[in-house]
């Protein structure tokens, strides 16, 4: 939607570059302000996907559920590397923070609303990510990512150290609530149909993605976004700008791992467990390739990696058994082929698919001053 | 307030006292005093090595002086922290620049001018129309600087690729926007033609009837043209001070500085 056509930027030339404003009295009124833009294409992308989640069966709704939290959990990721230029290898740890909180929360006969038990999952992490995030603010480079390498490894080993309310290896089942009647309702009285269990998660996961990416897209766009990126750039010139570095960090920190815990929130609901086994290393490593694919410091590029986490693997699985494979050896080409696309990334878009594909809408029509780097 | 070596540390400017710094075994800078009056353009100069960027540092809580005082409107600041200059009203310029290179040339004014800014995380977090509002004027504030040093129409460039002349531009953009009462520079016609020099010294005398500035620089015809008071450092010491006809004249400088036919002679960096 930040499409500018070539007679825009004509018409905006007059005007001084900072003011010019997109074409259109509707589109003038929707997208005047940061908010009114980021709340229209949140309209337009809810309706998206109750059509997706509407037309598509429990299996395929469990998946875009999935997307869901991997996008809450990449698009925190994203603004921290990309923006602020910290590096998280351990943003799979506030996962299982917000999941256990999530599955403890959810224990008793008459747990809370769900809506309480995913902001106390998102509040939990918000809490670790501080105390984290101001040992990280001193850290640098490789000292951080070993850091939160550690941080990575040792989440997962506390539930073993506290097997009687952890649950231990076995972790702890999480008992989805029912399908509320308001809710079941307004979406027979629109479909027709029940929704399930799974259509009930992938509806609230989108929401929570939704409502967080536009809360994220403000940030990128207004001053703490501003702030973010001129620490990343330039700490001594942020610094004689009046920005509080340490502050700046911990801020991106605890933004960052706040989304993990929700999204870890929602992964216990769609999985219906929090154990150990789910917050591997290679959780926080895959989230941070996510991110790399879809284009560092881009809400977009973060959705784009997180669809290829979730659907990669099944598309190459499925691949590989028309291919005449057999299921195991089946199973073994995800990895490969998530290998295979990270490389092209690299090789022939090193911004990322959102920077490929913003390039690709820019230069045709070889507007004179290159766009630089926008972020949102 | 007492008045050490000179400097009137009571004054409404600026002013350093019993000012020494070392480094390991190196002595840095050795007992400097001075002062940058209000309305008043001081130049620091002195041959490579002399202190003048530690003097900078000090004077902005990057290095802790060993011994001294740093006064600043009638106040005592030891100990300055870097990210409370802006809001003391204090802004500089770096030798290096310290652009950042992948916000627009708009973006780097507007982090200028966070001084200006008043709305907090939450405002900006759920985009409040006063965030809203205080971001067109951020923008707007950083326009008007950019116009007033003839740059408008690279607002939504971003640095990188742009001549040297016109990253220096976008430097001193962000730190006026802040609209500080004291600007210090460091070398700011270094690569720079002739015409161009010019031009930033006529800037700079344009400033003083809203701030003091304190330069350091190499090129002699811009510091004696500009400055009110010169300070001249050498090995860490204050070697004289003056007026610029003074110093030109004194002959500790001739010997130690300006025997080394530096005068006239460009581009010579030692920041
Ligand atoms: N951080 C530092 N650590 C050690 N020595 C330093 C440091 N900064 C400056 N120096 C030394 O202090 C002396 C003064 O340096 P500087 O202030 O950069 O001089 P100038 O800017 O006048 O060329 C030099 O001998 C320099 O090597
Ligand atoms: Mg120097």
């Amino acid at each position: 939607m930040a499409t500018e056509t070539s007679t825009e930027t004509s018409a905006g030339q007059e005007r001084p570059a900072h003011r010019r404003r997109r074409g259109g009295r509707l589109g003038a009124f929707l997208f005047a302000t940061p908010l009114r833009r980021h709340l229209v294409l949140a309209v337009l992308a809810m309706v998206a996907v109750s059509v997706a989640l509407e037309s598509t069966d429990a299996f395929r709704n469990g998946q875009l559920a999935a997307m869901a939290y991997f996008g809450i959990a990449a698009g925190g990721l994203t603004v921290l590397v990309g923006l602020n230029g910290q590096i998280s290898l351990g943003h799979g740890a506030f996962m299982a923070i917000g999941a256990y909180t999530a599955a403890l929360m959810l224990r008793g006969e008459n747990p809370l609303p769900l809506a309480v038990v995913l902001v106390a999952a998102a509040a939990v992490a918000l809490a670790a990510g501080a105390l984290v995030g101001v040992a990280a603010a001193r850290l640098h480079g490789p000292y951080l990512a070993g850091a939160t390498l550690a941080l990575a490894v040792a989440v997962p080993g506390i539930p073993l150290h506290f097997s009687g309310v952890l649950g231990g290896e076995q972790g702890l089942t999480v008992r989805v609530p029912a399908v509320p009647d308001w809710f079941a309702d307004a979406v027979f009285f629109v479909t027709g149909q029940d929704p399930g269990r799974s259509r009930y998660l992938g509806y609230v996961g989108w929401f929570c993605l939704v409502v967080t990416f536009v809360l994220l897209a403000n940030l990128a766009r207004g001053r703490v976004g501003r702030t973010w990126r001129a620490v990343r750039d330039n700490e001594v010139a942020a610094e004689l700008a009046g920005i509080d570095l340490g502050r700046a960090r911990v801020l991106a920190f605890v933004v960052s791992a706040t989304c993990a815990g929700l999204a870890g929130g929602l992964l216990a609901l769609s999985a219906r467990i929090a154990a150990p086994s789910g917050f591997t290393l290679s959780l926080s490593l895959l989230l941070l390739s996510a991110i790399v694919l879809g284009g560092l410091g881009s809400l977009p590029g973060a959705l784009v990696g997180a669809a290829l986490l979730t659907f990669l693997p099944q598309l190459a699985t499925t691949l590989g058994q028309d291919l005449g494979l057999s299921d195991v050896r089946a199973a073994e080409l995800a990895p490969l082929a998530y290998g295979l696309v990270t490389m092209l990334v690299v090789l022939f878009a090193p911004s990322g698919i959102a920077g490929w594909v913003r390039r690709r809408r820019t230069s045709p029509s070889s507007s004179p001053v290159p766009s630089g780097r926008h972020e949102t | 307030m007492p008045d050490i070596d000179g400097a009137d540390t009571a004054g409404a400017g600026f002013a350093m006292a019993g000012v020494s710094v070392a480094f390991g075994g190196l002595v840095a800078l050795s007992d400097v005093s001075l002062e940058v009056p209000p309305n008043r353009v001081l130049g620091v100069i002195g041959p490579n090595g002399a202190g003048k960027t530690t003097l900078f540092n000090v004077a902005c809580g990057f290095v802790r002086p060993d011994a001294g005082e740093l006064w600043w409107r009638g106040e005592r600041h030891d100990r300055l922290r870097p990210h409370r200059l802006a809001g003391l009203g204090i802004a500089r310029t770096l030798q290096d620049l310290g652009l950042f290179e992948h916000l627009t040339v708009l973006e780097n004014v507007m982090v200028g001018a966070g001084r200006h800014a008043r709305t907090t995380f939450w405002s900006s977090l759920l985009a409040l129309p006063g965030h809203t509002r205080e971001e067109r004027a951020l923008a707007d504030r950083a326009g008007a600087v950019l116009d007033r040093l003839g740059i408008a129409d690279l607002a939504d460039r971003t640095p990188a690729g742009l001549p040297y002349p016109v990253r220096k531009r976008v430097a001193l953009a962000r730190a006026l926007v802040a609209e500080p009462r004291l600007l210090l520079l460091d070398e700011p016609a270094s690569g720079l033609s002739g015409e161009e020099m010019a031009e930033i010294g006529e800037l700079i005398r344009g400033l003083t009837d809203r701030m003091s500035v304190m330069l350091v620089e190499h090129h002699m015809d811009l510091v004696m043209s500009v400055c009110d008071d010169i300070v001249v450092l050498d090995f860490g010491r204050v070697i004289a001070r003056g007026r610029p006809e003074e110093v030109r004249e004194d002959p500790a400088v001739l010997a130690a500085y300006l025997g080394e036919d530096v005068p006239a002679e460009p581009g010579r960096s030692t920041c």
